[in-house]
């Protein structure tokens, strides 16, 4: 091997892998009214309310759905944001 | 209690009369404003700066609703989350409970855009209080049918379910 290499192969293989893309997931509960769920994933995220009307039903009737995925920080700011709007929100890494 | 919001030109509007705007003034007061007290932040400089405050998850059930761990699988990172964000939140929180407090009033009540994103998340949490403190389920129309006009937690029961009616009224009036 030739000492040319390019300067990129010392840099720890962590650093170089791309991040494992986070998530967001909303959790249901007995108070959040469905037609609120569905406004809120619209508003916030922008999403049609077709894929926002099945998101809440994912909430509603598995008990739980990935509303969003992104980076860390991403996540934790849809996190905050879902819950000034009182939804039980977490994030954490994908799979 | 028969009246929702509706959309209209100047904006949703509701018509409250003055006993029902007393009743969720006073609701928001004591239920979110009291329990929700002003983010809090060390004695250090650079925290106060930076908004940095206490980490510790609530142990009341309510306010741990209202300010749930961010992460469910690591309770270190919920910490951090929480130091650098539950203060936000909870000045968020009392923002819109003040907006609803002071904008809330008997008669035609017509709100802005912003007024009704701080009167919907002021009407959520209020239930959520409310939901964690009655114990309710997703089964509640039936527990109320159910439960007699001489029941004790009768007048609270009605009380959120009027609170669910204008919260989904005023989300149909948004849409």
């Amino acid at each position: 091997m030739g000492s040319t290499a390019p300067m990129e192969v010392e840099r720890p293989i962590a650093d170089v892998r791309p991040d494992l893309p986070w998530v967001t997931i909303v959790w249901n509960d007995p108070v959040n009214l469905m037609s609120y769920v569905t406004y809120v994933f619209q508003n916030v995220f922008g999403y049609a309310r077709e894929k926002a009307e099945k998101l809440m039903l994912d909430v509603h009737q598995k008990g739980r759905a990935v509303v969003s995925s992104g980076t860390r920080e991403e996540m934790e700011r849809d996190v905050q944001t879902l819950h000034s709007y009182g939804l039980w929100a977490t994030l954490q890494k994908d799979g | 209690m028969g009246h929702g919001f509706k959309a209209t030109r100047a904006g949703v509007a509701v018509y409250l009369d003055a006993a029902e705007a007393n009743v969720l003034r006073s609701l928001v007061a004591s239920m979110v404003l009291d329990v929700v007290q002003p983010g809090e932040t060390g004695d250090d400089p650079l925290e106060r700066a930076l908004r940095i405050g206490p980490a510790t998850e609530p142990t009341d059930p309510v306010l741990a609703r209202l300010f749930p761990s961010a992460y469910a699988d690591d309770d270190a990172a919920s910490t951090e989350f929480r130091r650098y964000t539950e203060g936000d939140l909870r000045d968020a929180k009392r923002t819109d409970a003040l907006t609803l407090i002071e904008t809330a009033a008997g008669g035609e009540v017509v709100l802005t855009t912003e007024q009704a994103q701080s009167w919907l998340r002021a009407l959520n949490d209020l239930r959520l209080v409310l939901g964690v403190r009655l114990e309710v389920t997703e089964e509640i129309h039936q527990e109320i049918a159910d439960m007699g006009d001489d029941d004790p937690r009768y007048p609270a029961f009605v009380t959120y379910d009027w609170l669910t009616y204008l919260q989904d009224t005023l989300v149909q009036a948004l849409w």
